[in-house]
């Protein structure tokens, strides 16, 4: 039994720890560390709840805005506010940009290189190379011209013996299987999709003011206002913000239409570039379909609202497929989720280890890590900053597959035909979908659905407008002075990466605690009082390693889950002799 | 197209960059630097000529918002970023290697570079217990500041929480965060604070290295002038509604979609000390008061707690500011040119500006002129005299004389109630006909 250890997990958001025990080439058991704290929640008190979006937001700027979303979520359910349906069309629009964002460079930035190796893509024939384009997808930049550019572009990189993130990659390992061909083709879209990006980044700093951190988020809607008299009337010459070509007011007539271009572009992009990029490399890798299959559980807090209601019907729906059981999708009740520190550097004030639901978080530091310098975790019972959240006592996995899972079962059609489509175009059963293959898929399949969403979101931004609503805020509560004097709220949605819940208590017009689970939380988790592994340590076991010096493999499956562990933050503590409940008034 | 183009030009396509992309990279650096448009040639041969830089990319208690940011730049595009004009060889988010391949990636660069790099440090570093609240590889993320950024050639803080401890050190906060300041006290430091750090300022700063062959000209928290030395609310778009008393006073008013100015609604511009409303976000397109929400000071130093509650309107400024000049107005002018995004904006702002409150403007002048010191600034030390840089960009002495001087290609700057400005670099290449 050998041990393996991880440290820095690149490409990932934040600080992650992987250490696994391997025998015979297989991994026999995992644990996920997260070795950084900030401490974001303990700050949060005291503070003016309508302030909080602007702190919680900073937790992540990767996924960004998610958190800023799940703030003035929660703060709006804690003072019973209604968003107007601008507000809410334009929520979606900022988030659901975020999302086709986060999945593609999740894939091409943070994934692919478990995947494709570059140097091999020295070798590939360019006019080959433009026939395996050609036949994969209708995306103009595939002449061979074009990929003999792309080789000499790496040529040089490669001979001025500075590869920048290609140095010391596992070059050559045996199990990269793609042709020369096929890893040219990937390499060629990796560099697309960093200008790519910039489209979205538009849309985002259109209706955000910039991104990451967008700032036009409020407790009771967005600061962004139309301009005079809606955008169907110009004022030319009125302001200098009406007239600046390139940068125009977001919800103007030319601001819409160019969020709308974007919109389009991106589309494009996912649908001829990245989905069927991941549909062949999975051609290559089919085995990954039955490696990493995890816990099998799958939970979705569902995201999207599609009315005004106060409970309104999810684009991608809420609720839990156990057992990998696709006949039926159980409830999601926020009372079912508590959190375990029986192996994270913190106690429970009782000194026991039993759940605590995120309203009644307690958290006091009790860091038991090695001194430095640090060879592994072995013989450390507490290893991670993480907490270990649960749902009714069970370890559960979120984020992409979980959200398609749960939306195949409920019947979303636009995700069942990606599903069905994806699997026949391979040749598998559903049931494939269960794996690190399965989740990469279900990854770019979401960023299709969503994509597409995004233009019916834009459609009807620009229909509300027109018949003259042009409210974006309802300031009935934005007066601390209508606010009762305690109030509690929370807001359970999803993130890019998965499940996230913020609650927030209101005492006296100040933030009372603030607690918040986080999607890496959930599928970064350490073990549980019972030992039970979290999702992502439960997925590496079994996963076949060639060479345990070099574990590209067990990267494939960390970065199935896109782990963000910047994100998987608690407050704490210092010096706390006995228990602290985390109250800052 | 003069023989030195051309041999540049063959440069450019050997590193995969179009010319018109590579000039509008430079043009676009010029402006961001308040440098005429005559130091365009000189710039694009130094940074032509340049060996990529390597660059180690630290990461500590942040949120990768900054990476995002330079993951997501316009201009030069990150792809360039990362393959053309630099050599990024350690940065957690985007390199390839991991665990102890990665830590190589570092160790190479710091022995085949030794002093020729630049270390970038993203996100605060945790002082409290021994640092335990952020490890790498075991080690607490403070050591591996300190030694990066020993054998630096400089060190760059990007983003507040590397510049001053940003939100972990907020009250609340228990980690002991610090920025990158308080443990490195070797060599030049540049500190390029906002949350996250704007992407044009960060290539601007190297884009200066490698023209002048020394870093731009900073303050006592080693902010660079260029894009620290001017306070927001003096640049800013609705600066005029400031002036004419117009202001938003709920969310969504008839004022809110006039764009009249968010001073009531808590803006901190007239106490932020930074470019956005000149150099915007994603190649020009945007900033927050833009988008219709008050700035909140992020790019000042303990901005969570100095600046919060964020939606208080800040005492009343002085009815004119002492830094506020001509010159500024000037810079702002030349950054929107080169942008090619907000000409017409830039110059009827002005317009209206003269027009509509020349009186002012004069006593204002005036009163720059009066050498009211540029460390007034919030934030700056006094006791810290520093060449700030040229506060007129048509004479930027200290920084030497371009190589070919030619008036032709100067921006007047003065003229602004002539013509639209015309971009004097080669007008094929502006890609909108009404910008240029």
């Amino acid at each position: 039994m050998t041990r393996t250890v991880i440290d820095p997990v690149t490409r990932v958001g934040g600080h992650l720890r992987i250490e696994v025990e391997i025998a015979n080439g297989v991994v026999r058991d995992a644990w996920s560390s997260g070795t950084m704290f900030r401490g974001m929640e303990l700050i949060l008190g005291g503070r003016d709840p309508r302030d909080a979006w602007l702190f919680a937001q900073r937790i992540c700027g990767v996924c960004t805005g998610v958190h800023a979303l799940a703030s003035v979520r929660a703060v709006e359910n804690a003072l019973g506010v209604t968003i107007p349906t601008n507000a809410r069309l334009v929520r979606n629009l900022l988030a659901g940009a975020g999302y086709v964002q986060a999945h593609v460079v999740g894939f091409y930035h943070r994934h692919a290189f478990d995947w494709v190796d570059p140097m091999a893509a020295l070798r590939a024939d360019p006019a080959a190379t433009s026939t395996l384009a050609l036949s994969m997808s209708e995306w103009p930049q595939s002449s061979p011209a074009y990929f003999k550019g792309v080789i000499d572009r790496l040529t040089t990189v490669v001979r001025s013996s500075q590869l920048g993130p290609f140095a010391n990659g596992y070059w050559g390992h045996p199990a990269y299987r793609l042709t020369p061909e096929a890893n040219l083709l990937v390499v060629a879209h990796y560099l697309e999709a960093l200008d790519w990006q910039r489209g979205i980044i538009r849309i985002q700093t259109l209706l955000g003011g910039k991104s990451p951190h967008p700032q036009t988020y409020l407790v009771g809607g967005m600061a962004l206002a139309p301009p005079w008299g809606g955008p169907t009337r110009g004022l030319p010459g009125e302001h200098p913000q009406q007239v600046e070509r390139g940068s125009p007011p977001a919800l103007s007539a030319r601001g819409l239409t160019d969020i709308g271009a974007a919109i389009a572009d991106a589309r494009t992009f996912v649908e001829q570039v990245y989905l069927p990029d991941i549909l062949m490399i999975a051609g290559h890798y089919r085995e990954w379909a039955g490696v990493g299959e995890g816990l099998g559980d799958y939970l979705s807090y569902g995201e999207f609202p599609g009315d005004d209601s106060t409970k309104p019907a999810l684009f991608l729906s809420r609720g839990r497929v156990m057992g990998r059981d696709l006949a039926r999708v159980q409830p999601v009740d926020q009372a079912g989720i508590a959190e375990s520190v029986a192996h994270s550097y913190y106690t429970y004030g009782d000194g026991g280890n039993a759940l605590r639901h995120p309203a009644n978080g307690q958290t006091n530091p009790f860091y038991t890590g090695p001194t430095q310098p640090l060879a592994n975790l072995e013989g450390s019972n507490r290893y991670s900053w993480l907490k270990a959240p649960r749902y009714q006592d069970e370890p559960m996995e979120v984020g992409p597959l979980a959200r398609m899972a749960v939306a195949y079962v409920e019947g979303q059609k636009d995700v069942r035909a990606a599903i069905d489509g994806a699997a026949a175009s391979l040749g598998v059963g559903r049931e494939a979908f269960f794996s690190t293959l399965g989740r990469t898929m279900a990854r770019a399949i979401e960023a299709q659905v969503v994509a597409r969403q995004l233009d019916g979101w834009l459609e009807d931004l620009v229909a509300n407008l027109a018949t003259g609503d042009l409210a974006l805020a309802d300031l009935t509560r934005w007066d601390p002075g209508a606010w009762p004097g305690e109030a509690h709220g929370w807001a359970l949605g999803e993130s890019p990466r998965g499940a996230l819940g913020h609650w927030v208590a209101i005492r006296d017009q100040r933030i009372d605690t603030y607690q918040l689970v986080d999607a890496t939380t959930w599928n970064g988790s350490p073990r549980d009082a019972q030992g039970r592994r979290g999702a992502l340590e439960e997925a590496l076991v079994g996963t076949p390693l060639a060479d345990a010096a070099r574990p590209l493999e067990v990267l494939r499956t960390v970065h199935s889950f896109d782990p963000c562990p910047a994100c998987a933050v608690h407050s704490y503590v210092p010096g706390a002799g006995g228990p602290v409940q985390i109250r800052v008034i | 197209m003069t023989r030195a183009d051309d041999s540049l030009y063959a440069a450019m396509l050997q590193r995969g960059m179009s010319r018109r992309t590579f000039i509008k990279f430079c043009t676009a650096m010029t402006a961001a630097l308040a440098l005429p448009a005559t130091y365009v040639p000189r710039m694009a041969a130094a940074v032509s000529a340049a060996p990529r830089i390597p660059v180690i990319w630290l990461r500590g208690q942040g949120c990768g918002g900054d990476s995002a940011a330079f993951l997501g730049a316009s201009n030069p595009t990150a792809a360039e970023l990362l393959f053309d004009l630099l050599s990024v060889e350690y940065h957690e988010m985007i390199m390839a290697p991991a665990g102890a391949a990665a830590e190589r990636s570092m160790t190479d660069v710091q022995a085949r570079y030794p002093n020729e790099y630049i270390a970038v440090v993203e996100g605060a570093i945790p002082t409290a217990d021994g640092g335990i609240h952020c490890m790498v590889d075991g080690r607490p993320f403070r050591d591996v500041v300190r030694d990066v950024s020993g054998g630096a050639l400089a060190t760059i803080a990007v983003g507040s929480c590397a510049s001053d401890g940003g939100s972990p050190a907020a009250a609340g906060g228990a980690t002991g965060a610090v920025g990158v300041s308080s443990i490195v006290s070797s060599g030049p430091l540049l500190a390029l604070p906002g949350c996250p750090v704007n992407a044009r300022n960060l290539t601007a700063t190297i884009v200066h290295y490698l023209t002048f062959k020394q870093w731009p000209a900073t303050d006592s928290r080693h902010r660079p002038y260029f894009a620290y030395g001017g306070l927001i609310h003096n640049q800013c778009e609705r600066r005029a509604h400031f002036e004419f008393g117009e202001f938003v006073l709920a969310w969504g008013d008839e004022a809110a979609q006039k764009g009249w100015c968010l001073y009531k609604m808590g803006c901190k511009g007239p106490e932020t000390n930074a470019n956005c409303p000149t150099a915007r976000y994603a190649d020009g397109t945007s900033w927050p008061v833009k988008a219709g929400h008050g700035c909140v000071g992020c790019a000042m130093p303990g901005f969570w707690d100095a600046m919060s509650p964020f939606y208080r309107r800040l005492p009343p400024p002085l009815p004119f500011a002492p830094t506020v000049s001509a010159d500024q107005v000037g810079q702002a002018l030349v950054g929107g040119v080169a942008g090619l995004t907000v000409v017409h904006g830039a110059a009827s702002y002005v317009r209206q500006r003269r027009v509509g409150a020349q009186e002012r403007r004069e006593a204002r002048a005036a009163a720059a002129d009066g050498a009211l010191p540029r460390q007034d600034l919030p934030g700056g030390d006094p006791d810290s005299v520093q060449p700030p840089v040229p506060a007129d960009p048509t004479e930027p002495a200290e920084l030497g004389e371009p190589d070919e001087p030619s008036t032709s290609d100067r921006v007047d700057v003065v003229a602004i109630d002539g013509p639209d400005p015309v971009i004097p670099i080669n007008p094929a290449d502006s890609p909108d006909p009404e910008a240029g």
